[in-house]
């Protein structure tokens, strides 16, 4: 279809055929929620990191909870960028129409954003109780506000709801939360020491429990509200990954309970990975659900394929390298007096 | 209730304008960091840490609102120009993710080390840390260009018929990336950031030298707000006169490029000859105010003026007026924000020379005249920046992608004008509350100033006046 446009200008014939007879279309379809997992496990955590602010009053404590994600939380952020940045770039019929769709549930999740960007800057601007009590309240609401629309966005996105608020996006968004305080718990974990370190262990477990309970309340409602995706739902690799997170969250019970910080980490990467497996299996064959656009019907052409294709191969590797350098120079609790 | 199109196109009006200061904070910043650095590690005169830790301040509070209001821009693309996306996304969305994964990246994580990182790294890699930075920033404006410089000149594409719609399909990547607008529009823009930067510094630094030389009040850090005002107007020195003449070659391409744009520039509506520039225009008759075409106009002019500058030096040459093209965009505001514009470049050539001079016969520090204007010019760079961006948006109205779609007809379909002017009220409020809140950190990172000599790494904390312990900024 293709082929009679092809540029005298391009020496490689980037337009003739996918790059080296690659199946491109289903791997970007996998790289977009390989994506959207690095997204939620490590910016997971930051929310997660929120979510537990709330339960801490010592201000003290609260400090240590900022400085814990304070090198971090903005290019974990980036994540999301470059998921609406591959989106866009590799199926952006399904970018315009999903996007437009949900309307104001984007600028809520925007809204969310900004509100836990700006917090955590601003609680440090000044000492006094007051202002600090209020930006302490924006971060939790921004933190906790941010997983639980784009839980409900994810599930909206799986399930082809063309409504913004319905019963499966609402558990899901809960579970997302719920997800976001284990991962979180299990990084502080990990970045603290003390008191902190050890009460944290309640948090961990009690997250875990909400978390296995949401996930069995959603799958059900899943079931149960559309049938659309039931045969996906009892498809082996369905089930497989259902199973993988009650294996995961057992691990990552016993590893809090034992004080192996570094494994329950694993264990919460492992659960949002398998999460986002769940929700990718759901969701193919079709990349937009609600259009019935189909991976196929949906990507870019040949030419703008390749080209994504050799950049993203590229630079991902860079870019995971920066990130080694990132958390290689913060490894480790954080310093006392080590301010945001 | 406003129309759903007007209100999208008001609200990415909006969210743009307000975003592009955090850009310009960054970028600017970026090549005074990387040397402040550069001469904290390789030097002995602890004002460069005293300078690299303001400044960084500085860069990270408009790093974090740059990064929240940037996502924003990225998707209003697909909830309010879903159409747009869906015509141009194969040739749009590629810069868009490359920009994330080759700049954002970059410099969101080498940030990470850049602020938090100074005791945890060795000076190798801190100025690594730096440059990635400065690189990052850079390097996403590299991308954002390319996208919206497709959009004034676009090239290296056909269409074709896709679900109903003509679509834009991507055939030759070089043409289209590399297309002719943006070496120009990224030559403007770099220097335009860097010179806004300069001023700000030029002006905060003249506010204290003033205090302190002219006022004689007592300052907290002398040299260190003279050091600012020095490194600024050397910076002033180099980008003013070179945006002005870069500005003179720019204007000539867009009248070859885009010449509807110029037309609206200069508000010519006849094709003509010998063409006048004019300073300013106004019509004779109070009627006449609210016609864009208003014949009589009392306007202050040089003979040739336009067809000069449109021609690289021949003062006969002709403009092609608005009325041959189809669609003319609001010709008022982008005559004037585009004379404002160049009124402010020329202004900044005249500060950096008046400063420049100052300076050469020995009068910076007390001349308070020119420290006034410094102070009253601070903003003005980022003005000037806005400006610029409006004669280039509002100038190629009613496209969206030049010749190729309107920008109405890029609105999403289903969106609704409830829903519109909802999140356009909010980005209003949320906005100005954020304008307020960075204006405010900023007046509190000012007033803090500096770190002082006691607190600083490259000064011995027991005797802060004794001489620099050596092996202290070596690797650890």
């Amino acid at each position: 279809m293709t082929e009679a446009v092809v540029p005298p200008a391009v020496p490689l014939s980037l337009s003739d055929g996918p790059l080296l007879g690659l199946p491109l279309p289903e791997i970007w379809f996998g790289l977009l929620f390989f994506v959207l997992a690095v997204f939620l496990a490590l910016d997971g955590f930051d929310f997660g990191v929120g979510a537990i602010f709330a339960l801490r009053s010592n201000p003290h404590e609260r400090e240590q909870l900022i400085a814990a994600i304070g090198p971090f939380w903005d290019g974990n952020e980036v994540w999301l960028v470059v998921f609406g940045g591959a989106m866009f770039a590799a199926f952006p019929t399904v970018y315009a129409a999903l996007f437009s769709r949900h309307y104001l549930l984007m600028f809520a999740i925007l809204g969310a954003l900004i509100l836990r960007g700006l917090a955590p800057e601003m609680y440090e601007q000044r000492d006094d109780d007051a202002w600090r009590r209020w930006w302490g309240r924006a971060f939790v609401v921004g933190s906790v506000t941010a997983p639980l629309f784009l839980g409900v966005f994810a599930a909206n996105w799986v399930l082809g709801a063309t409504r913004i608020l319905t019963l499966p996006g609402l558990v899901v968004g809960l579970a997302v939360v719920a997800l976001t305080v284990v991962d979180g718990a299990a990084f502080l974990r990990l970045k603290t020491r003390g008191d902190l370190q050890s009460s944290l262990e309640g948090v961990a477990l009690r997250g875990l429990a909400a978390y296995v309970g949401l996930v069995v309340a959603a799958l059900g409602t899943v079931y149960a509200t559309t049938p659309a995706v039931r045969s996906a739902l009892t498809a082996p690799l369905a089930l497989a990954l259902v199973a993988l997170t009650v294996a995961l969250a057992g691990g990552y019970a016993v590893a809090v309970r034992r004080d192996r910080h570094l494994t329950a980490f694993a264990a919460a990467v492992g659960l949002v990975a398998a999460f986002v497996g769940v929700v990718a299996r759901l969701t193919y064959p079709y990349v937009d659900r609600a259009t019935g656009a189909t991976v196929g019907d949906a990507v870019v052409s040949t030419l703008p394929l390749n080209l994504m294709s050799i950049g993203a191969a590229v630079l991902l590797p860079l870019v995971f390298t920066y990130f080694a350098v990132l958390y290689s120079t913060f490894s480790g609790p954080v310093e006392a007096g080590e301010a945001y | 209730m406003i129309d759903p199109v007007i209100a999208s196109r008001l609200q990415f009006a909006l969210t743009t304008i307000v975003h592009i200061v955090f850009p310009v904070m960054s970028m600017g910043l970026a090549p005074f960091l990387v040397y402040f650095t550069w001469k904290e590690i390789r030097g002995n005169d602890p004002v460069y840490e005293q300078l690299r830790r303001f400044w960084t301040k500085v860069f990270a509070v408009s790093f974090v609102v740059g990064t929240v209001t940037g996502i924003v821009l990225e998707f209003e693309f697909g909830t309010n120009f879903a159409a747009f996306s869906t015509v141009a996304g194969e040739l749009f969305g590629g810069p868009l993710a490359v920009e994330g994964m080759m700049a954002f990246m970059l410099e969101a994580t080498f940030l990470g080390v850049f602020v938090f990182g100074r005791e945890r790294v060795g000076d190798r890699l801190y100025f690594l840390s730096a440059v990635a930075v400065g690189l990052g920033t850079w390097l996403s404006a590299v991308w954002i260009l390319i996208a919206n410089s497709w959009m004034q000149t676009p090239r290296g594409f056909e269409l074709v018929a896709s679900g109903g719609r003509e679509v834009v399909r991507l055939t030759d990547p070089l043409a289209a990336y590399l297309n002719p607008r943006f070496p120009y529009m990224f030559v403007h823009m770099q220097n335009a950031a860097v010179l806004s930067v300069a001023l700000a510094m030029a002006g905060l630094g003249a506010y204290h030298v003033f205090r302190h030389h002219v006022w004689d009040t007592e300052i907290a850090h002398p040299a260190f707000w003279e050091r600012t005002l020095k490194v600024a107007l050397v910076a002033l020195v180099i980008t003013a006169p070179f945006q002005v003449v870069h500005g003179d070659v720019y204007a000539r391409h867009v009248s070859e490029s885009q010449p509807q744009k110029f037309a609206a520039m200069e508000a010519v509506w006849e094709t003509d000859s010998y063409v006048p520039e004019y300073i300013v225009a106004f019509p004779t008759s109070l009627d006449d105010m609210a016609d864009p075409k208003a014949k009589d106009i009392f306007g202050v002019g040089i003979p040739g003026g336009a067809s000069w500058l449109a021609s690289g030096g021949d003062p006969q040459a002709t403009i092609t007026g608005l009325n041959e093209f189809e669609g003319a965009p609001p010709v008022a505001v982008v005559f004037w924000s585009f004379r404002i514009m160049v009124a402010l470049g020329f202004w900044f050539v005249l500060l950096a020379g008046w400063g420049a001079f100052r300076w050469y016969r020995g009068g910076l520090l007390d001349d308070d005249l020119l420290h006034k204007a410094l102070m009253g010019s601070a903003p003005l760079g980022i003005l000037a920046v806005e400006l610029g961006w409006v004669v280039t948006e509002v100038g190629r109205q009613p496209w969206v992608i030049q010749n190729v779609l309107k920008t109405e007809r890029g609105v999403s379909t289903g969106l609704s004008g409830g829903e519109a002017t909802l999140t356009l009220v909010g980005f209003a409020a949320v906005y100005l509350g954020l304008l307020t809140l960075y204006g405010y950190v900023l007046a509190r990172i000012v007033r803090a100033g500096p770190p002082g000599r006691d607190e600083l790494r490259s000064v011995d904390a027991e005797d802060p006046d004794a001489p620099l312990a050596q092996g202290v900024t070596v690797d650890d």
